[in-house]
């Protein structure tokens, strides 16, 4: 079986085969390409060798059993493809979520942003050879997950963001982690800024290579940062604003060339950016009702004052995660009961709460949106990130699919590469950040 | 009421042509017949529609109703800000439908990725191959029909 670019080569160049597991490549993918010298004459992208047959297993599981499935797309900003699979559901049976959960929602949705712009610079700066970028961007990605394993129990395979809300409130001390991963996030900005915006190095191999005019971005369904690096303003977040975006003051960066430098341009300015919504939703999260609040007994000390007489005071129960106690769901779930997981509390002292637990997880029960089918999309990490959701109002999904920002940017590679020289393909590659998993489905 | 004036629009350009507009969950949707996907595109890409984002080419199938498959298009127009859903049913013995990878270059991948999970061919796709599968898959995984756990015997290394 011969590729399309073994039939089309030349007798004289020179087919070279990159990937797909290659030192420079970060991500399973196959490059082929034609050289004369060492100039590309033709290419051809071969992608799928991290296709895991997402949508068909998420066709054989309930709307709330898929979800861990999301987070494995794109793994380095697991909470957006959490969110926007849960907002589709959420469009479709018409689910109010409460303020502050949709607070807590976009605080998640920006740090998963940065988190996923830092990988992105930091794997496009070491493959250029400055590996004090990747250490850099590292550092500041381990104190963004911190707040992330500290909220949501987990570093990558979150499943927090859940449909109705969120599994659990924030923590007690989540302003202090926050409040230290974005001043530390700032200052490694401050850093790369320093090393890369005028280094020679660096410019020579980004500057005015793969440039992608603004009409063939559009025409290749590009969003999300590589879209706005040639200069077309298009952002979900402002265009269709979602959860409490409008409310936020933010600008949405623009490059002028839509060259590799302007790809890292756009990233690295949309971490500021992202880092002063984050700062606006600190300020006004709303705070969750002092009296829901008070606080009860240590279960220890309910132990030992219970020898002396019946204790009526509340016992402080913290089954799996903090915050996910009963008192907190009213701020951070719906209150629509039926597609919401009961709280523990309930389930193990009484019979309502039970029956609620297994009409939950009974098969054939569980969350069932009407019929219908409906389209809904976030701003992911590398641009919109559609569900299409096809539901026939049992508990699974008749069809789900998932449009991939990333897949769009890749269709473009064989375009954006040719005429350039091999060494061009590294961080070109790297600038447009493909994440397979997310790709490949 | 900008998203009123497309479908209402469209449906008198083309009063015979357009055979159902919905709006299901705010969701703009234009069903169409196949034999029309090459006007209407061109028609929505040009002012002063200026569709000329193709955000997402897939295909649905709907086992045994008739016709089975249905294929979906979402459209973007960065102007109106504004999306759009067009359909298209697919009886099963004529599973061919009219390449847009002229109009959008993306639809070059999307098309082979459905040609991949589907088994839908395109006329006038440049280079319609297996997507995500590899050479020699048998089948269309995405079929309702194809067993979820069904495994394929190892393919031969490619000389």
């Amino acid at each position: 079986m011969t590729t399309r670019i073994q039939n089309e080569a030349g007798k004289d160049s020179l087919l070279i085969n990159m990937g797909p597991s290659h030192p420079a490549m970060h991500g399973t993918i196959r490059i082929m390409v034609e050289l004369d010298g060492e100039r590309i004459l033709n290419s051809e992208v071969e992608v799928g060798y991290l296709h895991r047959g997402f949508e068909k297993t998420c066709e054989n599981k309930t709307y709330f059993n898929l979800l861990p499935y999301t987070d494995r797309m794109n793994y380095v900003s697991p909470l957006i493809n959490n969110l926007g699979y849960v907002m589709t559901l959420e469009k479709m049976m018409g689910i109010e979520v409460p303020e502050k959960a949709q607070y807590i929602r976009v605080i998640m949705s920006e740090l998963s942003r940065i988190s996923d712009h830092l990988t992105c610079i930091a794997a496009m700066a070491m493959e250029c050879g400055a590996f004090t970028i990747l250490l850099y961007k590292m550092k500041a990605r381990e104190f963004i997950w911190d707040v992330f394993e500290q909220t949501t129990g987990a570093r990558m395979t979150t499943s927090y963001i859940r449909i109705g809300g969120v599994r659990a409130d924030l923590h007690p001390d989540y302003e202090e982690v926050l409040k230290k991963a974005v001043y530390e996030t700032r200052k490694v900005l401050k850093d790369v800024h320093g090393l890369l915006d005028k280094n020679k190095i660096f410019l020579n191999r980004t500057r005015d290579i793969a440039v992608v005019k603004p009409e063939t971005a559009i025409n290749y369904g590009w969003t999300g940062p590589c879209l706005r690096s040639t200069g077309v303003y298009f952002d979900v977040r402002k265009t269709f604003p979602y959860l409490v975006y409008d409310q936020m003051d933010f600008e949405v960066p623009l490059g002028d060339r839509g060259d590799n430098f302007d790809r890292y341009m756009v990233r690295m300015k949309e971490m500021e950016q992202s880092l002063r919504i984050i700062e606006q939703a600190m300020k006004k999260i709303p705070k969750s009702d002092a009296s829901v609040m008070a606080k009860g007994m240590e279960p220890a000390e309910a132990i030992k004052a219970s020898r002396d007489k019946r204790v009526e005071k509340k016992i402080i129960l913290s089954p799996n995660l903090e915050g996910s106690e009963k008192d907190k769901y009213i701020d951070i779930l719906t209150k629509d009961k039926k597609v919401v997981v009961p709280p523990k509390e309930d389930t193990y002292t009484s019979i309502e709460g039970l029956i609620h637990h297994f009409k939950f997880f009974m098969n054939e029960h569980g969350i069932r949106p009407p019929k219908g089918e409906v389209y809904c999309a976030v701003e992911g990490g590398n641009g919109e990130l559609g569900y299409y959701l096809v539901s026939d109002g049992s508990d699974k999904p008749y069809r789900l699919h998932v449009r991939a920002p990333c897949f769009h940017v890749m269709a473009a590679l064989e375009e954006m590469i040719q005429g350039h020289y091999v060494a061009d393909v590294i961080p070109t590659f790297g600038s447009v950040n493909m994440i397979g998993g997310e790709m490949d489905r | 009421m900008e998203e009123k004036k497309v479908l209402d629009g469209l449906k008198t350009k083309f009063p015979e042509k357009i055979m159902e507009t919905s709006s299901d969950f705010g969701d703009d949707t234009v069903i169409i017949s196949r034999d029309f996907l090459i006007e209407l595109a061109q028609h929505l890409n040009d002012k002063p529609y200026e569709y000329t984002m193709l955000l997402d080419i897939t295909c649905v199938d709907y086992g045994d109703r008739e016709p089975r498959f249905e294929m979906v298009y979402h459209l973007l127009s960065l102007s109106a800000k504004h999306r759009l859903r067009i359909k298209i049913s697919l009886k099963e013995k004529e599973l061919k439908l009219d390449s847009v990878s002229s109009i959008w270059k993306n639809a070059n991948w999307l098309e082979r990725e459905v040609y991949d999970m589907f088994g839908v061919h395109f006329n006038g796709h440049p280079d319609l191959r297996r997507l995500f599968m590899y050479d020699g898959f048998e089948g269309y995984p995405l079929r309702k029909d194809y067993p979820l756990r069904k495994r394929q015997p190892r393919i031969r290394l490619r000389k």
